[in-house]
């Protein structure tokens, strides 16, 4: 299983019954692959749905329907349309019970920055700071380090997305938590040590008793 | 009410106005106000959006053909060509976070000086913002955005000027509708009178000021 798979198949774990998601663009999206059986998702895009499923066959797609990617999606059964200012409202008003989004850096105290490198890359933040802002609970999904330099730091290098912590962050090493005491080691990935998470990581680690095994 | 060409509502949009512009990555925008202003080589616009869409898309026109000196959108990373003009410092672009436009926009409509958002307390986007505090809590006043004029789309319009838009299309149109002194909108096709249900319009005619002709049909 490539880092991604596992990241995604991880974080699809944390999905509950009949809540309200929305899953950022990239590795995030393939987190809605991997929904567990029996749990009823409802999938909201920034640009104005909530409902939309995968993407139409060949042909078959309403330039009208989109992603937030801008990618062709359909419309499922009950699947309802909105104005932007609606669906910001339903992101800051506490009806979006999770969201998940890529990261460039989460800080020890589990802050993001994912929208900007100041000079290089600048896409603009798009509703990224709303949803970390305004999401009940917020999941990073991104690999652990990136060209093998940590992204999870003492201090953030780049700017940050939100003040608001987020809510867990997982990478294809681990699982962890931001919490009063630090970011705290909740999961280790199979096969995988202490030491070498802690030593692909830029921020001290909370480490209490034995760290288990992600489950699959 | 009577309907006008492309080339028509280009020329009610002069060069330096501020121009609130609907749509999502292209989809929802109003793309043949957009050739038309492209033909008209219009310059020096302030455009109002929620992206600069992709290069030779919707927006993406408007910028390719250097009809833009300003925007305020939310997101450019799908257009470099944006990002280059950005910082060549031939395009100033200011970023705003995308429920935080919205909002002001929906403000600038609806006679509201602004808003107060958590929504950017700290980063970047706070910078210049006042911070208030009510009920305990912090918040940013972001002021809110009106234009000159409105560019928007919509799936059908009668002769009325109500709109009907069509599943994520929607977006920013209808909030932008609201927020500018001259509204030009224009639809995939135009029916009667009497024929879209009161209940089933999104944007009551009476705040459209110009409706574009109906699409030529080959």
């Amino acid at each position: 299983m490539d880092a991604k798979e596992l990241i995604a198949r991880r974080v699809a774990r944390e999905l509950r019954d009949n809540t309200l998601v929305n899953l950022g663009i990239g590795l995030p999206t393939m987190v809605a692959q991997y929904v567990p059986p029996h749990v009823r998702v409802y999938f909201q895009s920034e640009n104005g749905i909530i409902g939309f499923g995968a993407r139409p066959p060949e042909g078959m797609e309403d330039v009208h329907l989109t992603d937030a990617g801008g990618a062709f999606v359909s419309a499922l059964p009950g699947a309802v349309s909105f104005d932007s200012a609606m669906s910001f409202a339903l992101i800051r008003g506490g009806h979006l019970d999770m969201t998940v989004l890529g990261g460039l850096q989460v800080d020890c105290r589990g802050r993001l920055a994912n929208w900007q490198i100041p000079g290089v890359l600048v896409p603009g933040m798009g509703g990224a700071m709303d949803l970390v802002s305004g999401a009940r609970r917020v999941v990073v999904a991104m690999t652990h380090t990136q060209k093998g330099a940590p992204k999870i730091v003492e201090k953030l290098s780049l700017p940050m997305t939100s003040q608001r912590p987020v809510t867990l962050i997982v990478t294809e090493l681990a699982v962890m938590e931001p919490t009063p005491e630090g970011l705290t080691l909740r999961e280790r990935a199979p096969g995988v040590s202490v030491r070498e998470i802690e030593a692909a990581t830029g921020a001290e680690l909370s480490i209490v008793g034995d760290v288990p095994e992600m489950k699959q | 009410m009577r309907t006008i060409s492309p080339a028509a509502s280009a020329e009610l949009v002069p060069d330096g106005a501020v121009v609130m512009i609907g749509g999502f990555m292209g989809v929802g925008s109003p793309h043949r106000t957009i050739a038309a202003l492209v033909a008209r080589q219009a310059r020096d616009l302030t455009v109002i959006a929620n992206d600069t869409a992709r290069p030779g898309v919707g927006i993406g026109k408007l910028i390719g053909a250097g009809c833009v000196a300003r925007a305020i959108v939310s997101h450019i990373g799908t257009n470099p060509e944006t990002q280059k003009l950005m910082l060549e410092g031939k395009l100033a672009v200011e970023l705003v976070p995308q429920g935080t436009l919205a909002e002001r926009v929906r403000a600038g409509g609806a006679g509201l000086g602004g808003v107060l958002t958590a929504t950017g307390l700290g980063t970047l986007a706070a910078e210049g913002r006042q911070v208030v505090q009510v009920g305990g809590r912090d918040f940013l006043v972001e002021p809110a955005l009106r234009a000159d004029i409105a560019l928007i789309a919509a799936r059908s319009a009668d002769y009325a000027g109500n709109l009907v838009y069509s599943l994520t299309a929607r977006n920013f149109n209808p909030l932008m509708a609201m927020a500018a002194e001259t509204v030009i909108a224009e639809a995939n096709e135009i029916v009667p009178l009497g024929v879209l249900p009161p209940d089933a319009v999104h944007t009551p005619g009476i705040l459209i000021d110009q409706l574009l002709e109906r699409p030529r049909v080959a």
